[in-house]
C-alpha cells in the first residue's frame, strides 16, 4: 500500500512532454515551407583588371593563337572555319597539347592562347556554353596531367604545390576582346 | 528464471516512451534553421539561368552578392518594358551605373581581410543578348570586383 503510493506521488509531479512534439512539428513543418534551399554553383572566373589605356597589341604568331568567334546569329567561327560547338573542346584540347607536334597548332601549352570574341547581339546562353566548352579543355587536360603525374584526379583537393605545377605546365590563358556590336538588340 | 522476468513485463504499462520524441525533432528543426537562408527581396525578373558541366559550387553565402539579369516578370512589365533589365538586390535599376554604389554596400559588411575573396554571381537569363552583360562586366572590372561567378545549373548527362 505504502509503496503504490510513493509511486503515485511521483508520476504526478512529471510535467507532460507529449504536446513538446507538437510544437516542435509545428515550427519544424513551418520552416520546410517557408524556406528554400538555394544551392549556387556557376564558372567561376577572373576578370582582368580595368585599364583606361587599350592595351598595346601584341606581336602573336597565328599558330599560338585560337580563336573562337561568335556572331549575333549565335553561330561559331573558330579559326577562320564555321564550327560546331561540340566538337570545339576536343579542337582546344587538340590545339594546346598538340600531340603530334603539327606545324599549325600551339608550339607548346605555355604558349598557347585561346581568343574569344562575341557580339553584342550574341544569346547569353551560346557564349556560356562556349565558355564552358573551353574551361571543359582544360580542365580535362588538368585532370590528364594529374592522373600521370601523381595518379590522382585533379580537384580542389589536390596540394596546392600540385595545382601549381600543373597550372603551371598547362596555364589557362583565355582572352576575351571587345565585343562587336552588329546585332544589338 | 523467466517467469520471473515474464510477471514484470506484465505489471508494467506498455506504452513506448514518447520523450525523446521532441529532442529529435529539435535537432530537424535547427538543421533546416542552420541550413537554410531565407532569401530577401522579391524576383522581379524572369531569371532562367543556363546549363553548364564545369560548375563551382559558391561555398560562403556572405561573400556572394548577386546581379540578375533578365525580363521582367508580367506583373512588371508595364513599369519596366519587356527589354533585359538589371536587378541588384530587389530593385530594378536602370543601368551599370549603380553597380559600384551596390558592391560598396554590400563590402562594408564584410570584413576587409576578405575583401579579395567577394565574387559576384551573375545570375542571367539564358536568352539575354550579351550587350547588357558586356556592359555590367566592364563596370565590375572598373570596381575592381574581378571574381565573377556566371550562375548555372548542372546540366543533366543524358
Amino acid at each position: 500500500m505504502l509503496k503504490k503510493r510513493s509511486r503515485n506521488s511521483r508520476g504526478s509531479n512529471e510535467i507532460n512532454a507529449s504536446s513538446m512534439a507538437d510544437i516542435a512539428f509545428l515550427l519544424l513543418i513551418f520552416f520546410l515551407v517557408t524556406t528554400q534551399i538555394v544551392e549556387d554553383k556557376g564558372i567561376l572566373v577572373k576578370l582582368p583588371p580595368w585599364s583606361e589605356v587599350p592595351p598595346d597589341p601584341l606581336k602573336l604568331i597565328p599558330r599560338n593563337v585560337f580563336s573562337v568567334l561568335v556572331n549575333a546569329q549565335n553561330q561559331l567561327l573558330v579559326r577562320g572555319e564555321p564550327a560546331n560547338v561540340d566538337e570545339l573542346k576536343d579542337r582546344a584540347k587538340e590545339f594546346i597539347m598538340n600531340p603530334t607536334g603539327r606545324e599549325d597548332l600551339s608550339q607548346s601549352p605555355t604558349k598557347a592562347i585561346i581568343s574569344l570574341k562575341n557580339d553584342r547581339g550574341t544569346n547569353y546562353k551560346t557564349y556560356l556554353e562556349v565558355y564552358n566548352e573551353l574551361k571543359a579543355a582544360y580542365d580535362e587536360l588538368w585532370d590528364e596531367e594529374s592522373m600521370r603525374k601523381y595518379g590522382v584526379h585533379y580537384s580542389d583537393e589536390l596540394p596546392l604545390d600540385y595545382r601549381k605545377e600543373i597550372k603551371g605546365k598547362i596555364p589557362m590563358v583565355l582572352s576575351e576582346a571587345e565585343p562587336t556590336s552588329y546585332g544589338e538588340e | 528464471m523467466s517467469s520471473h522476468f515474464k510477471k514484470k513485463r506484465g505489471d508494467s504499462k506498455p506504452t513506448i516512451s514518447t520523450a525523446s520524441l521532441p529532442d529529435i525533432v529539435f535537432m530537424l528543426l535547427f538543421f533546416f534553421m542552420v541550413v537554410t537562408v531565407l532569401r530577401q527581396g522579391e524576383m522581379k525578373l524572369k531569371v532562367v539561368t543556363p546549363q553548364a558541366t564545369q560548375l563551382t559550387k559558391l561555398e560562403e553565402k556572405s561573400l556572394v552578392n548577386y546581379i540578375y539579369i533578365g525580363r521582367p516578370i508580367d506583373k512588371y512589365a508595364k513599369i519596366y518594358g519587356t527589354k533585359p533589365r538589371i536587378q541588384l538586390g530587389d530593385q530594378i535599376v536602370d543601368g551599370p551605373t549603380n553597380i559600384p554604389l551596390f558592391l560598396e554596400q554590400h563590402k562594408v559588411k564584410v570584413p576587409e581581410s576578405r575583401h579579395t575573396l567577394i565574387t559576384t554571381s551573375l545570375k542571367v537569363d539564358g536568352d539575354v543578348t550579351m550587350g547588357i552583360v558586356q556592359d555590367v562586366k566592364v563596370m565590375l572590372r572598373k570596381s575592381n570586383q574581378l571574381r565573377l561567378n556566371y550562375s548555372a545549373k548542372k546540366k543533366d548527362e543524358a
